[in-house]
């Protein structure tokens, strides 16, 4: 029985720091994304979710530059990013992912130019990879209290708007008409996810934050029709896809080519596809 | 900057920004520009494990876009689009870490992959850029009547039996294989900033298909050219002038249109409804 047990959860598991913080980070951090990914995907904005993640690495990259934690650069260039996009118009349906992808294309541009400046100034070609791929097991603990910080501010702003955020989503003449503020809400809405992203940005890297911000909630969604099981559901997922993929990189240290574990992140994505791949397809009910 | 060692460098270039300009138009046109953003950035994964595997980086990138292309059509069928596309990419981006984690690659390369490396374009790479560019423009004029109907009117295209999933794989498979030409010019992250900036701008300034088309061929050559005129004389990334150029034609289009539209308010015309797809829907003959 140790011995199966000692086969699955390679010895040393939980006496790891860095894997303790991966787990306590990662676990926070897949929550958050988990709901506050839900409403991106109901609202239809998982490419402004995707571009945030993306835009908030040149604040990473300019942080660097200034001297600055990134934390800040992340958070601060998210939510500028957010701020143009509900300017020139993600909220509505119709160019939505136009205007998404030429605020993603500057953004993404500034970036390249900041890390141009990084890799020449102070010759940290490493920064690139760590900025784009990011690491769980390179959080540092100290890390852990703003994390939960910015977590708890950007899932409080969604639940303190939980209701009209809702209704605005699916029916937005509807919440209009009872005298919700569409277009703040939505805003709101829309510099959650940004806190959210920069985050996991951060700590996981861009790929892993909008795996978590959409797969798990896209699948929770697929399984419940009721939004806030679904929510639940998703911060599940999340965490389960999290914690799993974890596990597999700590046991990985041991598998071909050797030497080094394989990827948290590859394991975390993949396990999120399957989950998705797994969940059933939403029946249409027929009204009547 | 005309120099030899440049030529190469211009011609590459200037093919790349007339194939964007062509297949952008549509991409534009057909709101797809998440996907035309996932499937360069997925590619990469393809660069990354040619790298590895020792293969060549074209042949990587091509079979990699175009499984990320196929990728997003078969989980767009059982799903929403938004989330297919977002699932795809980051399962390619997850298989990239893992190339990327096996191989001992240095880490400029991949930074230029992602970010673009035009100075660095070796006369070698024009035939196969040319073929594969040639290829793309010829299927995209060959379909341009069923594409456009299809991205215009899906009912009207149905009925005349244009089969849109077909169109949309088509769509796809082309944008892949301009997406593994393009790639290793602009970089990974910058190549859809050409593909939507200027068609974006073309659309804002007429609505008559084909002249838009021609037109956000000729933005996208000259953002392209003076990217590499700026990148070539400040030595920064090329990515960051075509992203930031792309952003400057958007919002040219966007005062355009805004423009205009409080022109013909002023002089009373019927609300035309703008340059938008309706508008140019009406001047497609059908």
């Amino acid at each position: 029985m140790t011995h199966l047990l000692h086969l699955i959860i390679e010895p040393g598991f939980f006496g790891n720091a860095p894997v303790r913080s991966a787990l306590v980070a990662g676990g926070l951090v897949a929550v958050v994304s988990g709901i506050v990914g839900s409403f991106a995907v109901l609202r239809g904005q998982s490419y402004a979710g995707h571009a945030l993640a993306d835009i908030s690495v040149a604040g990473g990259s300019a942080s660097f530059l200034a001297g600055v934690s990134p934390l800040w650069g992340f958070a601060g260039v998210g939510v500028l990013a957010a701020g143009v996009m509900d300017m020139i118009g993600v909220q509505r349906p119709r160019g939505r992912d136009l205007a998404t992808g030429i605020v993603r294309g500057a953004g993404l541009g500034l970036g390249a130019l900041f890390l141009y400046f990084d890799t020449t100034h102070t010759s940290t070609t490493g920064a690139t990879i760590t900025i784009l791929f990011g690491s769980l097991f390179t959080i540092s603990s100290s890390l852990i209290p703003v994390i939960a910080l910015f977590s708890v501010l950007a899932l409080g702003t969604v639940l303190v708007l939980y209701r009209p955020l809702l209704l605005s989503s699916a029916a937005a003449e509807l919440a209009a008409a009872r005298g919700i503020s569409v277009r703040l809400i939505g805003a709101a809405c829309l510099i959650a996810i940004a806190l959210t992203v920069s985050l996991s940005a951060l700590t996981i890297g861009a790929i892993l934050s909008t795996a978590l911000l959409i797969g798990p909630a896209a699948t929770g969604l697929r399984l419940t029709s009721r939004p806030g099981l679904a929510m639940v559901w998703a911060a599940l997922i999340g965490l389960a896809a999290t914690w799993l993929g974890v596990l597999l990189a700590y046991d990985s240290y041991y598998w071909p080519p050797g030497r080094h574990g394989w990827p948290v992140s590859f394991f975390v994505v993949t396990l999120i596809l399957v989950f998705y791949l797994l969940s059933p397809r939403p029946v249409r009910r027929v009204p009547g | 900057m005309f120099s030899g060692f440049m030529a190469s460098t211009w011609e590459v270039a200037s093919i790349v920004a007339v194939v964007a300009g062509v297949i952008g138009f549509f991409v534009v046109l057909r709101g797809a520009a998440f996907v035309a953003d996932a499937v360069p950035q997925g590619a990469f994964t393809g660069a990354a494990a040619a790298s590895l595997l020792g293969f060549n980086t074209l042949l990587g990138l091509a079979v990699a876009s175009l499984a990320g292309a196929l990728g997003i059509s078969w989980l767009g069928r059982r799903g929403r689009r938004d989330v297919a596309t977002a699932l795809v990419l980051v399962v390619m981006l997850g298989l990239g870490a893992l190339f990327l984690s096996f191989s001992s690659e240095y880490a400029p390369e991949i930074y230029s992959l992602l970010f673009g490396e035009v100075l660095g374009v070796s006369a070698t790479e024009i035939a196969p850029v040319g073929i594969l560019g040639g290829l793309c423009v010829v299927a995209t004029l060959i379909l341009f009547r069923p594409l456009l109907l299809s991205s215009l009117m899906p009912e009207l295209a149905e009925a005349r039996g244009v089969r849109s999933s077909r169109m949309e794989l088509v769509f796809l498979i082309v944008l892949a294989l301009a997406t593994s030409m393009t790639l290793p010019v602009t970089g990974a992250l910058l190549i859809f900033s050409l593909m939507i900036g200027p068609p974006a701008a073309a659309r804002s300034v007429t609505s008559r298909p084909l002249p838009a088309m021609l037109l956000s061929v000729l933005a996208a050559l000259i953002v392209v050219w003076l990217s590499i005129a700026a990148a070539y004389q400040t030595n920064w990334p090329v990515g960051f002038f075509v992203g930031s150029l792309g952003a400057v034609c958007y919002a040219v289009g966007r005062i355009w249109a805004a423009v205009r539209s409080r022109r013909s308010v002023r002089a009373a015309e019927p609300t035309a409804g703008g340059p938008g797809s309706d508008a140019l829907a009406a001047n497609v003959r059908v």
